[in-house]
């Protein structure tokens, strides 16, 4: 058995990088919904996709700069999150009965997608296709990059504003104890929609960026499910940057499996790293 | 009883009798299938559909089966082989349906054999990938691979390279592990290790992998002269990807079974390499039967916004299914599934693709398998010579 090359290990560690940045930005707004609104929203993933695929219907139709779609899609997944939210308050529902509720959700958002897009695989063709940089050996490709810098200054702005903010602070104790930030005179209410509308946000940006970089297919918004959960348990709900830090422990984990040993390994990298943070940290996850 | 009124009642009974009996005649052949329109498969089982439409439109044009117009009944398995093992036993049970029409994909069509063979129903099916797991006696394959294409698939293969003056001295074989195709890449690393090519890299996926690019940089890293891709569906498209953005333009690159469309759009796959049964050009699609075919199909498939309009693997597939069950019916004149099975077992049936018989091991006959490539944004036949597109060669680099 011959040892692998250092650009190896390094181009499929840059590989683990990329993805990884992609699990934590999808993550991102999973975790914080989880954490700070009790909503397991497994839609979250299907946001993802019909994102995608509305970036990829404008970018083809118009010829618009991937990247400008955010203009309409960040706000359009803001009010879609937030109405959902809306209708959960309406009718009370519980955080077990979140899951199925939006694992129906995401059901009717796929039927929904291969209505309009068909089962058939859709490739979003751009000027950020093709481009990339070379740093040595090594190869950057800008979609992968832009992914890695949208996942990195999100996961960031919102630590930050969860961290050093009073909406942010009214946030987290509205998540701890509803009752006792009422009193202190937190709107739980207008924060709870606040939060949803930009959790469902983050899936928009998640979904351009996934369509920069991957062929979409309907069924495809299930592939996603394990690995994005492994990375959202093992940073921590409701945390901002812990689902990028795991993402990317997963992602370049997966990469260096796949560059020293068989592939086919790769899958069980997320969820022996979840089981093991698990045994080591039962009370933190 | 007053006479009249005696005629009156003959008259309405006798007439009673001719209106059933009439409706009788032309009660509708009944055919059932299930295909996966819904789920991860629902993108090929698309384009089953429209072939079984084609066909069961234009079989009724002709009078149909026995005199009887056909009607087909085809349920959603939504890409569940379990979900198919249902549908196949309720269409048997309730729907009553005259005769069976397979599903899309292995795993339904196993579910699927197992209810027929619970019914000593015969079985045609499209394309099911692993020959050795079809064990019912009047189960009968459209696809024509052969009973062992585990071996003479890449024998064809590496017999093209031959052929183009272009045999490798080295190889790579990367594949999923997808059941109906991984022992085809098992396969083509014996077939290699007897013809004396060195295997360079040997990488095994499991199905539905995210990231190809560590693949694509082994790949790379080994600097093979033939890359065996073990791909299903988008998986070539993305290891394509992956090769591009790290600079790497393979030489030889062969896929076993890619997606169809997504694979020659993509500006990267000139030369990629492939087997099929038929392709929508000269001289596969000169004969009546398939030149009214694959027309009505390509302004079927424009009409319907399918990727890939041109008849390819899995539209032939389901139409010789189709061909075979009307050449069975026909053969015996009855829908009695002993005699369909052994009319099918002693005859060969000229379809769109070949003359297929079923007398082999498992009802598999002749590996018809073809090599085709990717040229200026065309599939074309280019192995072997005598059904290769006029003019074309195997591009080597």
């Amino acid at each position: 058995m011959t040892l692998p090359s250092t650009t190896l290990l390094a181009q499929s560690a840059l590989s683990g990088l990329f993805v990884g940045s992609l699990y934590g930005l999808i993550g991102l707004g999973l975790g914080l919904s989880w954490g700070l609104l009790r909503t397991i929203n497994l839609a979250h993933f299907a946001f993802t996709f019909a994102a995608a695929y509305l970036c990829y219907q404008l970018v083809a139709s118009t010829g618009v700069d991937p990247l400008l779609t955010l203009a309409l899609i960040v706000p359009l997944f803001f009010a879609l999150g937030a109405a959902l939210h809306w209708v959960m308050q309406r009718f009370a529902v519980s955080a077990f009965n979140s899951l199925l509720l939006t694992f129906g959700l995401t059901a009717i958002i796929e039927a929904g997608i291969q209505a309009v897009w068909s089962a058939d695989f859709r490739r979003l063709e751009s000027h950020y296709g093709q481009a990339k940089f070379k740093l040595g050996e090594l190869f950057l490709p800008v979609p992968e990059l832009i992914t890695l810098g949208a996942s990195v200054a999100l996961s960031l702005a919102i630590w930050a504003l969860l961290k050093h903010t009073d909406l942010g602070k009214a946030m987290r104790a509205a998540a701890q104890d509803s009752a006792v930030a009422a009193a202190f005179g937190v709107n739980q209410r207008a924060l709870s929609l606040l939060l949803a509308g930009t959790c469902a946000a983050l899936a928009g940006v998640a979904g351009v960026c996934l369509s920069l970089s991957f062929t979409l297919a309907p069924s495809q918004i299930y592939a996603w499910v394990g690995v994005v959960f492994a990375a959202v348990m093992m940073g921590g709900l409701g945390s901002a940057l812990g689902p990028l830090v795991a993402g990317i422990v997963i992602g370049v984990s997966e990469a260096l499996t796949m560059a020293v040993t068989a592939p086919s390994w790769a899958p069980i990298v997320s969820f022996s790293l979840l089981i093991v943070l698990l045994l080591l940290r039962p009370g933190k996850l | 009883m007053n006479p009249k009124s005696f005629w009156h009642r003959l008259t309405a009974g006798v007439s009673l009798c001719i209106v059933a009996a009439t409706a009788s005649a032309q009660a509708p052949v009944r055919v059932g299938s299930t295909l996966a329109l819904t789920g991860p498969l629902s993108a090929t089982a698309q384009i089953h559909k429209l072939v079984g439409e084609i066909y069961v439109e234009q079989l009724n044009k002709r009078g149909g089966l026995l005199g009887r117009p056909v009607e087909w009944i085809v349920k959603d398995d939504q890409s569940k082989p379990d979900v198919a093992r249902t549908l196949y036993e309720q269409l048997i049970t309730a729907d009553k349906v005259d005769l069976l029409m397979g599903p899309y994909a292995t795993g339904a069509i196993l579910s699927a054999m197992g209810v027929a063979q619970r019914y000593d129903k015969v079985l045609i099916h499209h394309t099911f990938g692993i020959p050795s797991m079809a064990k019912y006696e009047r189960q009968f394959p459209a696809w024509s691979l052969g009973a062992d294409p585990g071996t003479t698939v890449p024998t064809t293969v590496f017999n093209a390279l031959a052929a183009a003056g272009r045999t490798p001295k080295t190889i790579a074989v990367v594949t999923s592990k997808f059941p109906s195709l991984h022992f085809m890449s098992l396969g083509a690393r014996e077939v290699a290790k007897t013809r004396g090519v060195q295997e360079v890299l040997f990488l095994e996926w499991e199905f539905g992998n995210r990231d190809f690019g560590p693949i694509a940089a082994r790949i790379k890293d080994a600097k093979p002269d033939f890359i065996w891709v073990g791909a299903i569906g988008l998986d070539g498209n993305l290891l394509l990807d992956a090769m591009k953005k790290i600079d790497y333009a393979p030489p030889l690159h062969f896929y076993v079974y890619p997606a169809p469309g997504p694979m020659v759009q993509s500006p990267d796959a000139n030369g990629a390499l492939s087997v099929t049964i038929f392709e929508d050009h000269p001289p596969m699609n000169t004969s009546p039967v398939a030149a009214e075919f694959t027309k009505v199909f390509r302004e079927r498939a424009t009409k319907a916004n399918l990727p890939e309009t041109a008849v390819e693997v899995q539209a032939a597939a389901s139409y010789t299914a189709w061909q075979l069950l009307e050449a069975a019916v026909v053969g015996t004149k009855s829908l009695d599934d002993k005699a369909m099975a052994a009319w099918l077992k002693a005859n060969r049936v000229d379809t769109i693709q070949g003359k297929l018989r079923f007398d082999g091991p498992n009802n598999y006959g002749d590996d018809l398998m073809r090599v085709k490539q990717v040229q200026n944004g065309k599939w074309l036949i280019v192995y072997p010579p005598e059904v290769a597109a006029p003019g074309a060669k195997m591009i080597v680099k």
